[in-house]
């Protein structure tokens, strides 16, 4: 599809990748979420992360999102990239970018698809601290 | 029948493996499915907040699962 682009990759997640493929001339803007890995969980240093994937149900999940920020949203065009695999403190685990033709709704998909990602995409954090390790979330 | 299951996250570590083999009644429904695991794997009856995905999307307690499908237990995400 011309206006979503998805990846879930090991490489280094690129911005501009991401600014790039938003980029469309009967925009007036560009929204950006730009995830980055904390040093700290509750006042304890954290040392790296890894992230696991359900690729295939992830890259599903994620199209969803996609699509239901096209349609709700009065938006161009939206990449969500995500990385898996080990991350270190700073590395940057998502990118979300969303064009439109008027400020607001970038904003509120871009917030949207931030939001929803977090809730419904399988894909799962484990941090690291210098005694130990805990997966993210899996004691609610 | 037989389906495949497969584990992510938290319930990895708590079963020690990445997916198995389960035999399951004809006709079995994802609410009876989650008991029959929790029988087999007593492990996960502390972390039963998990949700259930049939080949690759989340299922809900009625879906009846059939021979061949691909079951994954999803524990809380935590991706972003």
């Amino acid at each position: 599809m011309s206006n979503i682009s998805i990846k879930i990759t090991s490489d280094k997640l690129d911005l501009q990748t991401c600014y790039q493929f938003v980029e469309d001339a009967s925009s007036g803007g560009i929204a950006a979420f730009i995830g980055t890995v904390r040093n700290d969980t509750d006042g304890k240093e954290v040392t790296k992360l890894d992230f696991s994937t359900y690729k295939p149900m992830a890259i599903k999940e994620i199209e969803k999102i996609a699509r239901k920020a096209l349609s709700d949203f009065d938006i161009k065009k939206i990449a969500i990239h995500h990385a898996e695999g080990l991350l270190k403190i700073g590395d940057i685990p998502v990118i979300i970018t969303v064009s439109s033709k008027h400020r607001k709704a970038a904003f509120s998909a871009c917030q949207f698809a931030i939001d929803t990602l977090k809730e419904t995409v399988p894909i799962w954090k484990k941090e690291y601290f210098s005694d130990g390790e805990v997966w993210v979330n899996a004691h609610p | 029948m037989t389906i495949q299951l497969l584990f992510f996250g938290i319930t990895t570590d708590l079963i020690g493996n990445s997916s198995a083999a389960f035999t399951l009644p004809e006709a079995c429904s994802v609410a009876l499915f989650k008991v029959l695991l929790i029988e087999k794997y007593p492990q996960l009856q502390n972390n039963s907040s998990f949700a259930i995905a049939v080949n690759e999307s989340y299922a809900t307690e009625n879906e009846v699962i059939k021979e061949g499908d691909v079951v994954a237990i999803i524990p809380p995400v935590s991706g972003g």
